[in-house]
């Protein structure tokens, strides 16, 4: 899979691992361990060679007879052992790597998935949802694969480069700097061209990101396309990004390979240049057969840690960049702590706005100072043109965001001094957004309620006139509800309705909406509400005129601001803003 | 295959490839065989010059192969690059051609990802997996040949070693690579519960459900974690594993080697055994990694095989609405007319509409009402021929709508969507689009008559960029665009469907009074469920499960359909109605 592979770098690559290493100490131990594995494992795996390079001196000196068959199966048991063992420490040390970070990742989803319970609403309403899910998703994932893979490698990549060497320079200076120096030119070649090729692969990335932005908006908007003709412009466009993807793909795909081969080439070369100076040197007598043999094999070790070590360093720059964005959310200003959990005895629903101030932003109040008082039972009708912040007293009552001055008390409480989750209990809420997830139909209208029986169900699908739709499903109250076309929104806010009934709220919050539905299903929703809000203490952002004129109060909102209150007949009469409003609601054009 | 799309030039580069990667297989194979040459050099005491000559000729193989494999690389991705032009462009002109029955087939996501991903995936396929195709045979073969004059015995070895290797990796491959392909399914998992979490926010904490959202991400977390958990530690078994066997074989070969010199008649020919048995503990290893690389094959073919077959599939469909042979349209009073028209969705049960008969005056504004499912939003699409009707006809202007070509009756219709579409790029280009190059002072017009002046005053103007999928939009804003856009291609036949419940009702009086002034003399259709969006019109058709309830103006209706009534009471005002 290509795409959206981030390879930002982080603000501090030293402080973001050491925030990493701080944040899986729980596993400090077994951290350490496998660290100490891999260096023990490929220390293990550079004696190897040694051994080779002495049985093969072994077998070569028995060319000419008098073979030393007992030092070389000594020899052989030995390497054997060797390879055994440095296998078994290998997987030994593969094996807690990976559980340490799957199991970190394991974690680090589960601490971001309790974290955004606790960030207030408003970070939600600001930031995008995209961004948020991409630090619990790529940026977990690049963490749970690449963190295990960066450690071992940068452990495994010193320890084999400084034991090689050691190594090496036991058996033979002269080889040694031959092979340092095939590694530092090999080194500098393929960072030079990867610092080259990495414009090519900037240029795939946008064209691919260009085909799929075309592609989904395209097809997304088949309908228009096809009825406006659009097909031949789109046509056009899409043939200039095709040609441009295929120039750079062919590039990017080519130049990623170079690198590779690259490797392969100075591994090559350096395995000739060994081969003919150790020949040389062995013409000389200065070295046995068995250094050359041994040596082959290091040039390749020590080569490679070299561009493993380079290599392992670019990814922990992407883990410690995604790190530090996992982070920056979990550092993320949390709500004020709760109140002392001071509760009415009986919630009757009498509910006082005491000289309400509010605003989104500091310094931009949109609300000055309200006071009213909703008798139990009452009906608040929150009314004003789309996008006048009708949402805003929810927002309030339900302590999804705090009042900046003022106060709102519920029979008498104060609810800065209520539990949220108690406050929360006493509302029964139905938004115009009809949400909906994945799970049965019992699962969405129990929601988080336990103990709800088929009796509970029945009673409020009939309530809200889901029952006729219920006894039609295959498995009833089982049935396994989708986000998708298979609900109609009708429905869905049935749905939604019951979901609110089924808590015996004393106090309702609804959003009438229900622009996508037609008439006659729009009759039963509402019916539905009707139903819904008798007895109760109500707040309905009110889009229908039954419900306006039934209001014993009627806030009228516009631009984010309470404008006018009162009910239906004194509003009309003041003939301000709410009239002019309802008047054109019911207008009907000139013939 | 979808390698049918292979161009013969593509099939002859490809053999290309075939025969670079051969060369640098040989040329590779052939650099044990120099250090077998250099090994009895030295043995026998030649002469550094020959050494040195041996070992030049060993660097120009080296170079050799790995100018090879780099021309292997480059034909291979200059050939997938190709074919992945071409193939895509197929495909995305394929589904622009589709229509909406063969969309929903698919469906849009799936269609997004077919475009995207498994082209890149093929991509991969041909540029990669080829290269392998090609290498591991052909490394097989010729390092078996190398070492078929080696010993029995180390033969009998590698044949060990490269069991020891199969078994492991076909492990790997039942267990493993199931679990790999498992790790997306899961990831989605968590990512669905993540995205419900986001999207339900303010439900959740009015529900204080926050625990039974964790309980539910923590299960998904949990099964992703488990099946990772599995895939990597079972690797971690399997990648030093084959380390083992490779270096364990070279020993065993050493040691059988030491055997069979200690046995050997005399100096020469264990000489030749020495040499010849370190070149053959290189081509064993080869061969053992043409057996891993095997893996890497079986690992990346099936997956570049469904991708392939699912955008055949898209290739492959059958479009079911075409051009007609072309129809001069004959002006009459009647512009539209549906005679006996019925409609079934593939694989619907029912009929969605039945017996349609209806006459579209010229320049009447006729609105259509009814409630969801009643087929009103179907019977307009006949007109665009977006859908063909199951039975009977639809013509416009005198003739059958599928006589006329595409683009001829589509070019003659405004037709503002449901659910509003809106193109990343500038208001200007979303009001102007389908109109062709129209001047600005048109693409004004129709901004104004859809109420968007205020709008683009507050911001640049036409040159207001928008975002992908209208994100800076209200949903009223998108809709006033989309409404634009159907008056800017100044139509004979304008379409509405349900094009103003996102308006405040302000908003929708002026927008409509807008229109009924500028577009007057074209035929109007307006599908909506708010009566007082209806009530003005002409006449007005009630739907009722795909049959016509009813026809005539607001206040016969009112007299004489029941359902209308129904309607209209539940909507109109007690003091304000009439």
């Amino acid at each position: 899979m290509m795409g959206g592979s981030k390879k930002s770098k982080p603000q501090d690559l030293g402080e973001a691992w050491v925030n990493i290493l701080r944040y899986i100490r729980r596993y400090r131990y077994v951290f350490v361990v496998a660290v100490v594995l891999s260096a023990i494992g490929s220390m293990l795996s550079l004696i190897g060679p040694y051994y080779l390079s002495d049985m093969t001196d072994a077998i070569e000196d028995g060319i000419h007879g008098g073979m030393d068959i007992d030092l070389i199966a000594g020899l052989t048991v030995s390497l054997l052992c060797v390879y055994a063992a440095s296998g078994i420490i290998q997987f030994v040390d593969n094996y807690l790597m990976a559980t340490v970070s799957q199991r970190s990742a394991q974690m680090l989803r589960r601490d971001v998935s309790r974290k955004m319970d606790r960030i207030p609403l408003s970070y939600y309403d600001r930031s995008s949802k995209g961004d948020v899910m991409s630090r619990v998703t790529n940026d977990i994932d690049t963490l749970g694969t690449s963190m295990n893979q960066c450690i071992g490698s940068v452990v495994t990549a010193l320890t084999t480069l400084f034991g090689s060497f050691i190594l090496m320079v036991f058996m033979d200076i002269r080889l040694t700097l031959i092979c340092f120096a095939i590694a530092v030119v090999g080194f500098v070649v393929i960072k030079t061209v990867a610092k080259h090729t990495q414009r090519y692969f900037r240029d795939q990335q946008r064209n691919l990101g260009a085909m799929n932005g075309l592609v989904e908006e395209q097809y997304s908007g088949h309908l228009i396309v096809s009825s406006f003709g659009g097909a031949e412009e789109a046509m056009g466009r899409f043939d200039a990004i095709n040609r441009e993807l295929r120039t750079t793909s062919f590039r990017s795909q080519f130049l990623g390979s170079v690198s590779t081969h690259l490797n392969g080439l100075i591994s090559n070369v350096g395995y000739v240049i060994i081969c003919v100076a150790g020949a040389m040197l062995y013409m000389e007598g200065a070295i046995t057969f068995g250094v050359i043999v041994a040596f082959m094999i290091y040039v390749k070790l020590f080569t490679g840690s070299f561009t493993q070590l380079s290599s392992a360093v670019v990814s922990m720059q992407s883990v410690a960049a995604a790190a530090e964005r996992v982070f920056v959310f979990l550092d993320y200003d949390e709500m004020p702590p709760q109140g002392t959990s001071v509760e009415p005895e009986r919630v009757v629903g009498r509910v006082e706005f005491r000289d309400v101030r509010f605003g989104y932003e500091p310094g931009r109040e949109v609300i000055h100072g309200f006071t009213a008082t909703i008798e139990p039972g009452q009906r608040v009708a929150i009314v004003g043109p789309t996008g006048a912040g009708k949402t805003t007293l929810v927002n309030l009552l339900m302590r999804f965001y705090e009042v900046d001055s003022g106060d709102i008390l519920i029979d008498g409480v104060s609810i800065r001094d209520m539990d949220r989750s108690r406050l929360r209990g006493m509302f029964g809420m139905v938004l115009q957004d009809t949400w909906m997830f994945e799970g049965t139909l019992r699962e969405n209208i129990a929601f988080n309620r336990t103990g709800v029986t088929d009796a509970d169900l029945d009673r409020v699908c009939r309530e809200v006139g889901l029952h006729h739709y219920v006894s039609a499903l295959p498995d009833g109250y089982d049935t396994p509800m989708s986000d998708e076309d298979s609900l109609s929104v009708g429905q869905k806010q049935q749905i939604t309705i019951a979901r609110a009934l089924i808590g015996e709220p004393p106090m309702v919050i609804l959003d009438e909406a229900t622009s996508s539905v037609d008439t006659l299903t729009e009759m039963e929703v509402q019916r539905t509400m009707d139903r819904m809000m008798e007895g109760r203490t109500s707040f309905v952002i009110a889009h229908r005129l039954s419900t306006i004129l039934d209001a014993d109060m009627i806030i009228v909102m516009d631009h984010g601001d309470i404008v006018e209150t009162g009910t239906h007949s004194e509003l009309m009469a003041e003939g301000g803003f709410y009239r002019d409003l309802f008047d054109s609601q019911f207008e009907v054009p000139d013939p | 295959m979808i390698l049918k799309y292979l161009s013969r030039k593509q099939w002859a580069l490809v053999c290309v490839m075939a025969a670079f990667v051969t060369m640098q297989v040989w040329l590779d194979l052939e650099i044990p065989g120099y250090m077998s040459e250099i090994t009895v050099l030295l043995g026998s005491g030649g002469a550094t010059e020959e050494i040195v000559g041996v070992g030049v000729e060993m660097v120009l193989c080296s170079l050799g192969s790995v100018v090879c494999s780099l021309c292997a690389g480059g034909v291979a991705a200059y050939v997938a690059a190709g074919f992945a032009e071409t193939v895509r462009r197929i495909q995305f002109s394929k589904v622009q051609s589709f229509s909406p029955e063969e969309m929903g087939r698919f469906s849009t996501y799936s269609l997004i990802t077919r475009s995207t991903n498994d082209i890149t995936q093929v991509q991969l396929a041909v540029a990669r997996t080829s290269q392998l195709v090609v290498k591991v045979p052909v490394m097989t073969y010729i390092a078996l040949g190398k070492i078929a004059t080696g010993s029995w015995e180390w033969t009998e070895l590698t044949a060990v070693g490269i069991v020891a290797i199969i078994i492991v990796q076909s492990f790997m491959l039942f267990y493993v690579i199931p679990r790999y392909r498992r790790v997306q399914r899961y990831t989605d998992g968590m990512n669905r519960v993540v995205r419900e979490s986001m999207t339900g926010v303010r439900v959740i904490r009015a529900f204080n459900a926050e625990a039974y959202q964790n309980a539910k991400a923590d299960t998904a977390n949990d099964e992703l974690t488990d099946n990772n958990l599995f895939a990597s530690r079972l690797l971690a078994f399997t990648r030093p594993f084959n380390g083992v066997v490779q270096n364990m074989l070279t020993v065993a070969i050493y040691w059988s080697g030491a055997v069979i010199i200690m046995g050997a008649a005399s100096s020469e020919s264990a000489l030749f055994t020495f040499s010849n048995m370190i070149v053959f503990s290189s081509y064993a290893m080869y061969v053992v990694s043409s057996f891993i690389l095997l893996a890497h094959i079986a690992m990346g073919l099936p997956r570049a095989i469904v991708s392939a077959q699912r955008i055949e599939e898209v290739i492959d469909t059958d479009l079911g609405i075409g051009d007609g042979e072309g129809a001069e349209p004959v002006r009459g009073d009647v512009h539209i007319s549906f005679r006996g028209v019925s409609f079934t969705y593939a694989g619907g049960s029912g009929p969605v509409l039945s017996d349609v008969d209806l006459d579209i005056m010229r320049g009447e504004t006729l609105a259509v009402i009814g409630q969801t499912g009643s087929g009103k939003t179907t019977l307009v699409n006949l007109i665009p021929r977006l859908f063909d009707a199951t039975s009977g006809t639809v013509e416009v202007d005198g003739s059958d709508v599928r006589d006329y070509r595409l683009s001829d009756l589509r070019s003659r219709l405004g037709y503002a969507t449901q659910k509003p579409v809106i193109f990343s790029g500038t208001v200007g280009y979303n009001i102007a689009y389908g109109s062709g190059d129209v001047p600005e002072s048109e693409v004004l017009r129709a901004a104004g008559i859809a109420q968007l002046d205020g709008y683009l005053s507050e911001n640049d103007g036409l040159d207001t960029e928008i975002q992908q999928k209208g994100a800076n939009l209200s949903g009223g804003q998108k809709q006033r665009i989309s409404i634009a856009r159907a008056v800017c291609r100044r139509p004979e036949i304008y379409i509405f469907d349900d094009s103003f419940s996102a308006l405040d009702f302000r908003t929708d009086i002026e927008v409509r009074r807008a229109l009924r002034r500028e577009t007057s003399g074209a035929t109007t259709v307006i599908v909506s469920q708010r009566i007082g969006t209806v009530r003005d019109a002409d006449r007005i058709v009630v739907l009722s499960e795909g049959r016509v309830a009813g026809i005539g103006t607001h206040d016969e209706l009112m007299e004489g359909c029941g359902v209308y009534r129904e309607m209209a009471e539940s909507q109109i005002p007690r003091e304000a109605g009439t």
